[in-house]
């Protein structure tokens, strides 16, 4: 499980497809409509589609001639994803108070 | 700072270059110094962190408005090494009242040397947010649901992602 778990997390380190998950985040989207709204080609998009699918973070369905995606409400991961980022921005803005403290105990 | 994750937890930790108690002193008594701003349950603006400090105690959010939010359990604390509490606050950020539905945080301060502390972070159990997520997908798609969270997230980890 750790190198699907690791594919999870690393998934949203990519810019682009942080975008993509915050647009899913909000509804469903075909690949289409992420495009248009993306600095993205299609193919690219559908590529960050098929990274996301595998990390466990978004899904799909067949709607019509199109297939729509959204986010993975069934699994941990997407809230294992979203929350191991936020725990390194907290950890990460506690080093910086902790460190601009006076060194009381020297 | 690593990461990695396990199947119901995520797993992180930092050094940082403070003796142990004032680094566990800071993580409570200061918590409102370092916990990234935009992430409160609270409608309205935030006044102040308390964190009550004993096993039983609350951490709550205090609006400008006089609102309050208790958003955590303090169920195990253990100064200067050990705390956790519970997590009483769902996927889309909201306070969860039903308890069978919150997770739990627990935070190691392991001494590195006089001058660095090593804290470990388990935030574990977060399949007990439940199955279906029906209450992330309807929030997801509100203003001020996960959106706002991960705006802000990115608007930070791209700092933090710049720094690196």
């Amino acid at each position: 499980m750790t190198t699907y778990q690791l594919d999870g997390l690393s998934a949203l380190g990519d810019g682009t497809r942080r975008a993509i998950f915050e647009r899913l985040a909000a509804g469903p989207h075909s690949v289409g409509e992420l495009a248009a709204q993306l600095p993205v080609s299609r193919p690219a998009v559908s590529q960050h589609l098929k990274v996301l699918k595998e990390a466990g973070l978004v899904g799909d369905r067949a709607d019509g001639t199109r297939r729509v995606y959204h986010v993975n409400p069934e699994g941990v991961a997407a809230l294992r994803a979203y929350l191991d980022r936020f725990w390194n921005q907290a950890l990460a803005g506690f080093k910086e108070a902790v460190e601009q403290r006076p060194k009381e105990k020297k | 700072m690593t990461a990695q994750a396990t199947d119901t937890a995520v797993r992180t930790s930092i050094v940082v270059e403070a003796p142990q108690e004032l680094a566990f002193d800071v993580f409570t008594k200061e918590m409102a110094s370092w916990w990234p701003r935009d992430h409160h349950i609270l409608e309205g603006e935030l006044a102040e962190m308390v964190f009550e400090l004993e096993e039983g105690g609350r951490i709550y959010d205090v609006g400008v408005d006089g609102s309050i939010c208790r958003w955590a359990r303090v169920l195990v604390f253990q100064p200067p090494e050990c705390l956790v509490i519970s997590w009483d606050i769902t996927p889309d950020w909201k306070l969860q009242t039903d308890l069978d539905k919150t997770s739990e945080v627990e935070f190691r301060f392991l001494p590195e040397d006089r001058e660095h502390t090593r804290v470990e972070l388990e935030h574990r159990h977060l399949d007990r947010h439940g199955g279906g997520w029906e209450g992330m997908r309807d929030a997801v798609g509100s203003p001020d649901g996960w959106n706002r969270s991960l705006r802000a997230l990115r608007e930070r980890t791209d700092e933090v992602g710049a720094n690196r």
